[in-house]
Order: C-alpha cells, then sequence, then structure tokens
C-alpha cells in the first residue's frame, strides 16, 4: 500500500534513519554533559561521543578526525570557510573564484566579501552545468586565494571535475574550497584522492538530524586555517566556538556510518529507479533533462516539460507527491531558477521544471506512481496550455509580442 | 503556501478551457502575459452583436494553479454579462472570490488584463475605438 504524501524532495532535507534517532536520544537525557566540561564524568562522557562521532564522520571522507570543525549546517560552513580565508590570507590577497551556479550560501558570502572590498570572480558554467577548466584556470590571478565550486549542484545534480579543479588551484597556489552538501554520504567523496582544501557538509542531507554540519580544515600539505566568525570559548580548535551540538553530533556521526555502509548499494538501487523515472517522463512530448546526464548525483534529476508551468504542475499532485519546481510564480520573484538560467536555458523552460531527489526510502512503487500522475497532469494542463496550442499549430512563440509585466 | 478550496476547485475542474474562433468577428481574443514571466492567459468572448451581451466565454493559462482559477473564474462571471458590465470587473473581485494571498494578486491582475484586451479586441473588429485602461501596476 502506498502511503502519502510521497518524499520525493530529498535535495531540501532528508527524513532521519530511525537509527540515527535512536543513537541521539541518549545525549539529550541521560548523558547531556557539555563536552567542554573537564572535571566530572558528564563531560568525558558526552566529549567521548564526540571524539566518536569526530571519527565517524572523518572516516567518510578520509580525513584526519582532527580536521572536522563542528558547526550548525553548511551556510554557516560556506561562510566560514569563505570570509576566514578571506581574513586568514589577507596579506596573500583578496580575489575568489565561484560559479554562477553555487548555493546562495556561497554566492551571497561572495557578494560579503565584495562589500568588504575583495574581488570575487563568478565564473559562468556550459550548457551541461559544468564549470569550463579553461576559463577557471584563466581566471587565476597573483591575488587568488581560493577557488569555491561546489561538488554536486542542488538543483540539477550535476558532479563538477573536482578532481581536475583542485588539482588547477594546486598547481597556482590556490586554496580550493568546495560546498559538498549534495555529494558527501550520496557519491565517494575522499579529500585526499579529490584534493579537497575545505570541504562543507551537513546532516539533514544525509538522514542525519538538522541543525549539524561539518568543515573539513586541511592540516597538512597545505595546513589550511581559517579565521573564526565566531568568538567566545575557543572550541574547534579556535575556528568554531560555542558549545558542541552532542546529540547532533552523534547523529551526524551515526549517519556519515550508515552512509559510508550503505551508499554504494543505495546509489546503484536510486539510480535504477531515477533512469525508470526519467526514461518514462522523457516519452512525453517536448520534455528535456536540465545538466549533464553522465556526471550527475544517481539520485537526482530535474526535467522540463514545455508550455507547462511549474508551479501549476506541483498543484496537479502536491498532496500526494512532494516536489520542487524551478519556477516561483510570487509577485515577488517571477525570476525562474538562476542555476537554470545559467544553463542558457529560456525562461520558458526554466519555469517548467521540477526536481526529482530521490532518497533512502523511496520505493519502486512510489516512483510508478510519481510516473503516472506527472504524465496525467502534463497532458491535462498542455491541452488548457495557450502555449500549447499555438505551439501546435506551429506558431513560433518567439515572434510573439508579449506584455512584459 | 496553501491553496484556498476555491483555488483548488477552479484548478480541478476548470470551467470554460477551450478557443473560439479568433477570427469571428463577434469573438474578442485577449492574450497577456509572458512566457518568461511563466503566466500567458488567452481570455476569448463571444458577443451576441444585437445585445451586445456576451454569450461564451473560453480561456486557456499556462500558469500557476491561481492564473488558472482566475481565468476560470472570469470566464464564469463574464458569460451573459454584457460587454459594458463586463469592462466593470476589478481585479480585487477575483482576489476576494478565490481567497489569493496578497504573492498571487498579480494573475488575477492579468485576468483583468486579459478581460479588457478582449474586448478591446472586439470592439476594433467592429471598428469601435480602442479604449484606454488605467494601469494597475501591481504585477
Amino acid at each position: 500500500m502506498l502511503k502519502f504524501p510521497i518524499y520525493l524532495d530529498n535535495n531540501a532535507t532528508t527524513p532521519m534513519d530511525p537509527r540515527v534517532l535512536e543513537a541521539m536520544i541518549p545525549y539529550f537525557t541521560e548523558h547531556f554533559g557539555n563536552a567542554a566540561s573537564r572535571n566530572h564524568p558528564f563531560g568525558w562522557e558526552a566529549e567521548e561521543a564526540v571524539d566518536y562521532a569526530r571519527e565517524q564522520v572523518a572516516a567518510l571522507i578520509g580525513a584526519d578526525p582532527k580536521e572536522i570543525i563542528f558547526t550548525s549546517g553548511a551556510t554557516e560552513g560556506d561562510n566560514l570557510a569563505i570570509k576566514g580565508v578571506y581574513e586568514m590570507y589577507a596579506s596573500k590577497g583578496n580575489h575568489i573564484i565561484t560559479a554562477t551556479t553555487e548555493h546562495k550560501a556561497v554566492l551571497d558570502t561572495c557578494k560579503h566579501i565584495e562589500k568588504l572590498g575583495g574581488e570575487v570572480t563568478y565564473l559562468e558554467v556550459k550548457e551541461d552545468g559544468l564549470v569550463d577548466l579553461t576559463e577557471l584556470e584563466a581566471a587565476i590571478r597573483p591575488t587568488t586565494i581560493l577557488v569555491a565550486i561546489m561538488y554536486a549542484n542542488n538543483e540539477i545534480g550535476v558532479v563538477q571535475p573536482i578532481k581536475e579543479i583542485s588539482a588547477i588551484a594546486k598547481k597556482h597556489g590556490v586554496l580550493f574550497f568546495t560546498d559538498a552538501v549534495q555529494a558527501v554520504g550520496k557519491i565517494p567523496v575522499n579529500v585526499i584522492n579529490d584534493g579537497i582544501d575545505i570541504m562543507a557538509f551537513t546532516a539533514h542531507k544525509m538522514y542525519g538530524p538538522k541543525g549539524i554540519g561539518a568543515l573539513y580544515v586541511r592540516r597538512k600539505n597545505p595546513r589550511v586555517k581559517v579565521t573564526a566568525q565566531m568568538d567566545g570559548g575557543g572550541h574547534e580548535r579556535g575556528m568554531r566556538s560555542g558549545t558542541l551540538n552532542v546529540p547532533g553530533i552523534v547523529g551526524f556521526g551515526k549517519a556519515c556510518e550508515l552512509s559510508r555502509l550503505e551508499m554504494a548499494d543505495d546509489a546503484v538501487r536510486l539510480s535504477k529507479l531515477r533512469d525508470k523515472l526519467e526514461t518514462a517522463l522523457l516519452q512525453i512530448e517536448e520534455s528535456y533533462v536540465n545538466g549533464n546526464r553522465e556526471h550527475r548525483l544517481p539520485h537526482v534529476a530535474n526535467i522540463s516539460f514545455k508550455h507547462v508551468e511549474g508551479e501549476g504542475l506541483l498543484m496537479g499532485f502536491n498532496k500526494n507527491i512532494a516536489l520542487s519546481s524551478g519556477s516561483a510564480c510570487t509577485s515577488a520573484s517571477l525570476e525562474p531558477s538562476y542555476v537554470l538560467k545559467a544553463l542558457g536555458l529560456g525562461d520558458d523552460l526554466a519555469h517548467s521544471s521540477l526536481r526529482f531527489g530521490l532518497g533512502r526510502f523511496t520505493t519502486e512503487e512510489q516512483i510508478d506512481y510519481t510516473i503516472e500522475q506527472i504524465s496525467n497532469t502534463v497532458h491535462k494542463l498542455r491541452d488548457m496550455s495557450p502555449l500549447w496550442e499555438m505551439y501546435k499549430e506551429g506558431i513560433d512563440l518567439n515572434s510573439i509580442e508579449w506584455a512584459h509585466h | 503556501m496553501a491553496y484556498s478550496e476555491k483555488v483548488i476547485d477552479h484548478y480541478s475542474n476548470p470551467k470554460n478551457v477551450g478557443t473560439l474562433d479568433k477570427g469571428s468577428k463577434s469573438v474578442g481574443t485577449g492574450l497577456v502575459g509572458a512566457p518568461e514571466c511563466g503566466d500567458v492567459m488567452r481570455l476569448q468572448i463571444q458577443v451576441d452583436d444585437a445585445t451586445g451581451v456576451i454569450t461564451d466565454a473560453k480561456f486557456k493559462t499556462f500558469g500557476c494553479g491561481s492564473a488558472i482559477a482566475s481565468s476560470s473564474l472570469a470566464t464564469e462571471w463574464l458569460k451573459g454579462k454584457t460587454v459594458d458590465q463586463a469592462m466593470a470587473i476589478d481585479n480585487m473581485d477575483l482576489v476576494e472570490e478565490l481567497n489569493l494571498p496578497p504573492v498571487k494578486i498579480h494573475c488575477s491582475v492579468l485576468a483583468e488584463d486579459a478581460i479588457k484586451a478582449a474586448i478591446n479586441d472586439y470592439r476594433v473588429k467592429n471598428g469601435l475605438e480602442e479604449l484606454v485602461f488605467e494601469e494597475k501596476g501591481v504585477h
């Protein structure tokens, strides 16, 4: 029996794995100590739990536990990495390179850096969403201190050529930071093999709790430091003060361990389901996949259905299926997804997109139901779409003078 | 954001979806919005030349649920009204009837614009001057 609503928005957040919750519970009540309390068993227990979780987190990404700085999540991680490098390496330079398809936590932090007097290059991406390596290298200046490129995109799931990007950064003596929120725990990420210097990731995208994340900060070859953005007790090697969120950290550790053990199997299963979904939806006339299909997360698909508006489409089934769209039809924002626009998609196709994020708990039955519902709704809405009618009559929509409002 | 029941009802069972013969002299067609803004509405009225009464109205809309509901409701209201009465339909009446939240008011404005564009199309076809309407500016 299908249970509703079906959740297919795992890029936004994931449900917590019950095994994670189970690991966390004792740390709310029984073992509630402050990990910084050095003088009694409550503190010792908490510290021990944090140390163990730090090892679990480090093991997932091939890091040393000492290189893990716990944060409140990836937004904080992005801020700490970029602002922290900007301040720490001010004597070396003030230029940062990033891309237009980054998450807002990176883009807005870069804008903040510009206000402070820093310089930022925003690289355009190719049609398939990938960064052009030649352009990246050409953008490096003597004053460049950081390259900030995400591991995998949250809207289209494309996976950037991380090894190549880090090699270019290293060749020019520039640090490489990656927001790996969508990738860690889903595909193999190894900070050594991938040549990553700093990396932000978070628990709630990998079946862990919200409110806890980590920043990986490399300790050798090179030894990287970031200036703290929060002053206080000097926790986390002085880079992030604040009492540690012990239950959250325990849950994060458990989530990392589960991902390390299960992600290979999850990825195989989910890529089959994703491909089934995608193949079926591409049977619909005038539907297109957005982003590179080869270099892509196994559980993500972003598809545009021409001449149907995304929010209207969602309404056809959003009581039963939780999905997100690249279209925002509000008076505050008539702009469709900036990521899709960065791929060079026309606004019409960008407004017509749905993002699918499958997850550990997605079943084939749910996918079958989703295919049926979406196909039906697309057909129904096209029957009432003036654009579809014109398209069918062979009218070139670009030839019409639209009243822009 | 949750939709009101009336919006859901019009979205699920839209009234008067379809196409009238835009070449006919007694049909007025209004096409408003733009694909890049995420809303396009086409609203058509069939007018009885003798009485000036709108005998039929049809729409097709590319847009969100509120845009579809606004145009569906507009066609309902148009039928049976004279062209003069139709001109008095205000977008805020649609907002009230559909309980549209502030971020969706532009959908109702678009529907009002579509009505006026359809009326003007009808007028021009019948040798009458085009009316100039005040800009709502709520888009």
